[in-house]
């Protein structure tokens, strides 16, 4: 399934378990991805480092392969060629005698409690209330003890403002306070990196605000964020860079001051000009 | 032709029932019940198979519903019973199944055996539509959060799944109390056995008059039952308009079933 050559940029590492060779200050590492669906080719060969605690924001047009991309990182979609790493270790796939195949359902599973994902349409549990839709994952999937974990989403919950609506169920949420909760249910599992698909762009414009003021307080707080967003005020004011996406491929990346200032790339200048 | 009509008889059958009745309107239940038990895990295996990853497990739900709910009952029944330990030349039913506090004769073993795999082919559909009916992101969000499939499942999607599948479930219950009467013809001695054995020595057609009555009244039970168990799960669905006293009667009472709203 997978074409191994073009893994070769990095060193191979052995059982998954230390920082591999690009240093231990790179969290997520993003080598040649391609990805098709059919005949429909949506990532030509993305690359993408992010370094422990930076805050890196996806930009582009829809149909740019952005969100696919973020997905690919959890490895909610399969890649067809490239690999990513996070924490230095491969997700998705195993590699032996140089070729990837995909890994076991319980290791992907495993690789990923150490990515929280927050949705664009949230995705909370509807037969939970937002203490239950916090504590589910580090109970059932980390084995931690119901108490230790109602203790911890409490805090985690106070931390998004919705301490008072802990036994509150997602029907009786605002869209705002859902994604505060999908953000805190992520927390909880004390992910080494944080990815946002468009987290705002299902909400009224009200509510994006107590939203992104919540992201924005984790990207301070060091959280390491990879946030595909159309949201240029948060860019501006939280990402350490901005990357943009056209046609399946980073066509541009830079900090935030470049690409409100100066961008160089033809379409980055036509896609801010329609959005800002 | 009511002149014709024994009224005597039916009286005695609806209000002075013998313990052999009883017997076999037990018989009637329990073979019911253990069959849909049987129907829903089947069904639920089914419908998992049929989406998994490998092609044998998805080709083989499908030859599964494809034979039981495209051959009659009838013929399923009769081939458990006398066919299947010739044909598969091992005993799938034996002469009787013992089990501590129960002991199961063949021929119950064997209705039970068709009733139950029959069902499951219907169940799978039922259980599929149910799943389907939850949002692919409620998976993806569980997986994201390092679930592994079977947790899922069992944690997140079918809890919800339950809310669309249980009004049709109950439906089938009501349609496998009533199937149950197939059974007679394997000489299981069930309700219909009993009116049916009475018929033969009497000819008063009466005793199906009464039977249908018992029937009616086993499925008017059970529709309680499912209007309780349908409101139980919308409550939970408003959940928090619900005290927390009823709340925690809905979790851990059966009974909380019938509590008013």
């Amino acid at each position: 399934m997978n074409d191994s050559g073009v893994g070769s940029t990095e060193p191979p590492e052995s059982g998954g378990t230390g920082f591999a060779g690009a240093g231990a200050g790179i969290v997520m590492s993003a080598v040649d991805v391609h990805k098709r669906f059919g005949r429909l080719e949506v990532l030509k060969g993305v690359s993408l480092d992010v370094e422990r605690r930076e805050t890196v924001c996806v930009i582009g047009a829809s149909g740019s392969g952005k969100t696919t991309f973020i997905r690919c990182i959890n490895h909610l979609e399969k890649i067809d060629a490239g690999r990513i790493t996070v924490n230095g270790r491969l997700i998705g796939y195993r590699e032996s005698n140089g070729k990837l195949r995909e890994d076991s359902e319980r290791s992907i599973a495993q690789q990923r409690t150490q990515i929280g994902m927050v949705f664009q349409r949230f995705n909370l549990f509807p037969h939970k209330t937002a203490l239950q839709n916090v504590t589910e994952a580090p109970v059932r999937v980390l084995g931690v003890s119901r108490g230790e974990a109602q203790e911890m989403a409490l805090a985690l919950l106070a931390r998004v403002g919705l301490r008072d609506k802990c036994d509150t169920y997602p029907g009786k949420l605002s869209g705002g306070q859902q994604q505060r909760v999908a953000i805190a249910r992520a927390l909880a599992m004390k992910p080494a990196l944080m990815l946002f698909d468009e987290p705002t762009s299902a909400l009224d414009p009200e509510v994006t605000g107590e939203v992104l003021s919540v992201m924005e307080e984790l990207a301070h707080d060091g959280m390491t964020m990879i946030v595909v967003t159309h949201e240029m005020g948060f860019a501006k004011v939280a990402a350490d860079r901005v990357v943009m996406m056209d046609g399946g491929t980073i066509i541009e990346e830079g900090t935030p001051e470049h690409f409100f200032e100066a961008p160089t790339h033809e379409r980055t200048k036509q896609f801010l000009s329609k959005i800002l | 032709m009511l002149a014709a009509f024994d009224w005597h008889v039916i009286w005695q059958r609806l209000f002075h029932p013998d313990h052999v009745f009883f017997r076999a309107m037990y018989t009637t239940v329990y073979i019911a019940v253990i069959a849909q038990l049987i129907g829903v895990l089947l069904g639920l295996v089914a419908a998992l198979m049929r989406s998994a990853r490998l092609w044998p497990f998805r080709f083989l739900s499908g030859v599964y519903v494809l034979i039981f709910r495209g051959t009659p009952l009838l013929v399923q029944i009769f081939f458990i019973y006398y066919g299947a330990n010739l044909m598969l030349g091992f005993t799938l039913v034996p002469n009787s199944l013992n089990l501590g506090l129960f002991r199961l004769d063949g021929a119950i073993v064997a209705g039970i055996l068709a009733l139950g795999i029959n069902e499951g082919a219907y169940m799978r559909e039922i259980i599929r539509a149910g799943i389907d009916s939850i949002d692919r992101g409620q998976m993806e969000a569980a997986k994201s959060l390092g679930m592994r499939f079977g947790l899922a499942m069992r944690r997140i999607v079918l809890p919800q799944a339950a809310r669309v599948i249980v009004p049709p479930l109950g439906n089938e219950f009501n349609n496998m109390l009533k199937t149950t009467s197939l059974v007679f013809t394997i000489g299981v001695y069930e309700m219909f056995s009993d009116a049916e054995i009475h018929y033969s020595n009497t000819f008063l057609p009466e005793y199906f008059v009464a039977v249908a009555f018992w029937y009616l009244v086993l499925t008017g039970i059970w529709g309680f039952i499912q209007a309780g168990i349908e409101r139980r799960l919308t409550a939970s669905e408003r959940g928090d308009e619900l005290t927390l006293r009823e709340r925690l009667a809905a979790a851990w009472a059966p009974a909380g079933a019938f509590v008013r709203r």
